[in-house]
């Protein structure tokens, strides 16, 4: 069920990334089922929803780790569906992982080169040699990413730290410094605060908006901090059981019965409408 | 073509896959208890049949007390194996535990040849010897009581993982050691007692195995076979086991029959291939979904 | 970490050897390693140069297991392709010895990636397998062919530079040593670069990699490509060394020993690739040694094969349960000590 609010708003520009009735089967479990939405470009979409509603199959589906049973999906206007993850992360599909997916057997430098990996042209003669072309490359990355990324995250004091000592909340900023690495024009972060305190998420928060605003970024986030969404999205899916059951702007979305019910099952929705406005606020305070 | 050849020929190893089969029951038996892959399977087999050859030719036991001792023996083997090498190594990667058994195999054919050097060895006989006749066809005897031997403990044990609600704690630990333990398994008893099983059932395999070919420090290399059987069959599959030995035995009688000696192991190995680029989790194993 | 070194630049800060001390160790090594063929004994230089070759191949395979995490125990089926090779060559067509090297990796590395195809494509652990299958099936090419030349094997002449034959474990040293060096050299290169960190992350974390813009199939053939090549050149090394190749010099036990190098000197790290090839090539010397100074040692000589067998799987199973980061992890500790010495009380 979709808002009309959600069709006419954006309607200038086409959609950076667009999912179309998507449907994604394990043997007889449907992890997905007929999923569609737009992503438009500059925006930040959250897709919101309860446990086990589908919302880390949908992004691995749209990274390429999954084959979608039924569907398709539309990335710069081209049909990525067939395409394999690796040329999508170098199309511009950048992503982080839900549980942290760092590289533990690498620094924090490393783990952020890493990133860039689809970009570089360093071949294996060119490796194995390394002065020239590889040596370049490499110092060029290293600047690049100093001046931009490290510099941005602020965790030029662990650079050289191997990642298993870090702290989680270093280590999820770490993930969102690896991700930027992609060069992505659409950034999936896989629940960004999560296991974050009140400090950590408003720091997140906060990054999420200077990347969009100075890189052009796109963000695409699966939340459940309904105050990180509520005051960071331009735009919210909601899934139950893998379809999606509700889209639009936080407020529309916020007030739709259904999304209550996915959340609560049915019981008093007029209370429920309260709670969730009421959370909504003071998240908005603070930030304004 | 000679049918009563191809059909003679196919009974020997329908009835060698059985053993096979066995071979591969034990190592199932470790990976599905403890996701670990045992690559001395064939030198735990090797064991057991020098286990057996030193009670029952060096210390001339009689035979209803030489197989049981040599079974058990081995078995204890396996409690000590898993004790010292296998549990330490719980939370760490998969491949340390692989590697651990590739120096295992390797003490292993060192210790087999410092004791009883690497000669090979002829084991007692203790199966009836007369010949086995399906119609015209012939079928060595010692490799159809074994095949029989083999089928009693396959059907026994695939009877244990359907009813026995160990058989359920031995899966339960293998996928999810912690949950297992929360709802009151013991796991590292579970542990012990797969490869305590595995090792009396590789020791029965070698012992049969020793009684058709001899004993020799090289027998491990009936191991390669027996790998190339689960992976046919299916790491985790009982059953696996079963049709993938009986498969791979067919394979190597033909191939030996019509090709030659030396070719047996190469048939094996373009079966391995084959099944690798078709089905590569085997034909009756679990395709484990990957999450990110 | 080393104290007080500060940096800068990026590109400094990436340097192999960093500080002025490293340097100078650096500077030592090199003299003693060109002085070391003239001061010692023929016993000393043929280990040097068996210790070069085991050095080379041992990296080799720690570019793949260490580092990518893809057991194999094909190391000495790779090398026995890479040692026939050059055998081949020198004998039929006298063609250059730096010629035949090559060939002898590039044919190792082919053979490489005939059994990687298939095994890689699933888990690592398939690898291994095949690899123990392509062992005996390279025995079963070497001893069933006339261009081998069978069970017997082949023997070959020695390599010519500059119209002389190298012939001598003191000429042989400037062939083996130096190209060992570069080929170590071309490894420590490769983990400064997206490849190796390409490798590492396969090891840690191959799902996600891929969804980071990894393909997965083709660096994994690429780093058994590269691990076989490494191989195939350790092996024609070994070829010009020893002279003959028979299809009984390269089983499967020497695969273990060059996966015990790896594991007793540290995976994933050049360093342990060095300290595990040291100290396993030193242990069957130190064996013979024991055997020989024990009173009836001469009885016990016929154990050294099977003892041998046992302490590889020994220090296998034993590094692996007690040290796993290997020899490197405890120099990394004893340099740790000496590095914060002056700084206690």
């Amino acid at each position: 069920m979709e808002t009309t609010l959600a069709r006419g708003a954006h309607s200038a520009a086409p959609p950076l990334l667009q999912v179309d009735s998507v449907t994604l089967a394990f043997g007889g479990v449907r992890a997905l089922s007929g999923v569609g939405f737009g992503v438009q470009p500059g925006s930040i979409t959250a897709v919101i929803g309860p446990n086990g509603a589908g919302k880390t199959s949908l992004f691995n589906t749209i990274s390429g780790f999954y084959r979608p049973t039924g569907g398709s999906i539309r990335f710069k206007g081209q049909d990525i569906t067939r395409i394999p993850a690796p040329q999508r992360a170098r199309m511009g599909l950048g992503r982080s992982f839900q549980n942290i997916a760092l590289f533990r057997g690498m620094t924090v430098l490393d783990n952020i080169k890493l990133g860039r990996h689809a970009h570089l042209k360093t071949n294996v003669f060119d490796a194995l040699f390394y002065m020239g072309r590889a040596r370049r490359e490499e110092a060029a990355l290293r600047r690049d990413i100093e001046e931009r990324i490290i510099d941005f995250l602020e965790i030029d004091h662990i650079r050289h730290a191997p990642v298993s000592a870090l702290s989680y909340g270093l280590q999820k900023r770490v993930e969102m410094a690896r991700a930027l690495a992609m060069q992505p024009e659409i950034l999936m972060l896989d629940e960004p605060v999560a296991g974050m305190n009140r400090e950590e998420t408003e720091d997140m928060a906060r990054f999420i908006l200077d990347v969009r605003a100075e890189w052009g970024v796109t963000v695409l986030m699966v939340e459940h901090d309904m105050g990180m969404v509520m005051d960071l999205s331009d735009h919210v899916v909601v899934l139950n059981f893998g379809q999606v059951i509700a889209q639009g702007v936080p407020a529309v979305v916020q007030a739709d019965p259904e999304v209550g019910r996915a959340y609560l099952g049915s019981g008093n929705v007029d209370e429920l409408r309260a709670k969730l406005r009421a959370a909504a606020q003071p998240a908005m305070a603070g930030a304004a | 073509m000679d049918w009563a050849y191809l059909f003679e020929i196919s009974l020997t190893g329908i009835a060698s896959g059985g053993l096979y089969a066995l071979a591969a029951l034990a190592f199932v038996m470790v990976y599905k208890a403890t996701r670990v892959v045992n690559i001395a399977i064939g030198e735990m087999l090797m064991a057991g049949g020098y286990l057996f050859f030193t009670f029952a030719a060096m210390w001339a036991l009689p035979l209803w007390l030489a197989i049981p001792a040599a079974v058990l023996a081995c078995g204890l083997l396996g409690a000590v194996i898993e004790r010292t090498m296998i549990r330490p190594l719980l939370g760490e990667p998969p491949i340390s535990v692989f590697m651990v058994t590739v120096g295992l195999s390797s003490v292993l054919i060192g210790l087999v040849e410092m004791v009883w050097t690497a000669d090979q060895r002829r084991l007692p006989e203790f199966m009836p010897s007369d010949p086995i006749m399906v119609g015209d066809a012939f079928l060595a005897p010692k490799v159809f009581w074994g095949a029989v031997v083999a089928a009693v403990f396959i059907a026994a044990v695939l009877l244990v993982f359907r009813y026995w609600r160990g058989g359920v704690a031995l899966r339960a630990t293998a996928s999810d050691q912690a949950a297992a333990y929360s709802v009151g398994i013991n796991v590292p008893r579970v542990f012990s007692l797969a490869w305590v099983a595995s090792a009396m059932l590789a020791a029965i395999s070698g012992i049969i195995v020793g009684s058709i070919g001899g004993i020799s420090s090289s027998m491990g290399v009936f191991g390669l076979s027996v790998l190339v059987v689960v992976i046919v069959g299916g790491l985790d599959s009982v059953l696996g086991a079963l049709v993938g030995g009986i498969l791979i035995g067919l394979v190597e009688a033909l191939a030996g029959a019509y090709l030659g000696g030396e070719y047996k192991l190469l048939a094996t190995f373009v079966v391995l291939v084959v099944i690798l680029m078709a089905r590569p989790y085997g034909l009756f194993g679990t395709h484990e979904i990957e999450r990110l | 970490m080393r104290i007080g070194t500060l940096k800068e630049s990026y590109v400094a800060d990436a340097a192999l050897f960093d500080s002025r001390t490293q340097h100078a160790w650096l500077a030592i090594a090199a003299t003693l390693l060109l002085l070391f063929p003239f001061v010692a004994s023929d016993y000393w230089l043929y280990m040097a140069c068996l210790v070069a070759i085991n050095v080379a191949s041992a990296t080799g395979l720690n570019i793949l297991t260490g580092y990518t995490g893809l057991v194999s125990l094909g190391q000495a089926a790779f090398m026995g392709l890479g040692a026939y090779t050059v055998a081949i060559l020198q004998t039929r067509y006298g063609t250059p010895f730096l010629l035949n090297l090559l060939a002898g990796g590039v044919v190792a590395m082919l053979g490489g990636i005939v059994v990687g195809i298939p095994s890689l494509r699933v888990k690592g652990l398939y690898l291994a397998i095949a690899t123990i299958a392509a062992s005996f099936i390279a025995h079963f090419l070497f001893a069933n062919f006339q261009i081998t030349g069978g069970t017997a094997g082949l023997s070959l002449p020695p390599a010519r530079l500059l119209g002389m034959d190298l012939d001598t474990s003191f000429r042989l040293y400037w062939l083996i040593v130096p190209v060992a060096v570069l080929m170590l050299l071309g490894a420590a290169n490769l983990f400064r670069t997206r490849i190796g960190r390409a490798f590492i992350a396969i090891r840690d974390r191959d799902i996600s990699a891929e969804v980071l813009g990894i393909p997965l199939l083709r660096y994994k053939l690429l780093s058994f490509g590269l691990s076989s090549f490494y191989a195939g050149l350790a092996g024609g090394l070994w070829a010009y060394f020893f002279r003959v190749v028979t299809p009984e010099s390269f089983p499967l036990s020497m695969s273990i020993f060059f996966l015990a190098a790896i594991i007793v000197g540290g995976m994933g790290s050049i360093l342990g690739g060095i300290l595990g090839a040291v100290f396993m090539t030193m242990v069957p010397e130190l064996l013979k040694l024991v055997v020989d100074l024990l009173p009836g040692g001469a009885a016990l000589a016929v154990f050294l094969s099977p003892v041998r067998l046992v302490v590889f799987g020994a220090l296998i199973i034993g590094f692996l349960v007690f040290e796993p980061l290997g020899l490197a992890e405890i120099w990394r500790r004893v340099r740790r000590f000496f590095h914060l010495w002056p700084f206690r009380n």
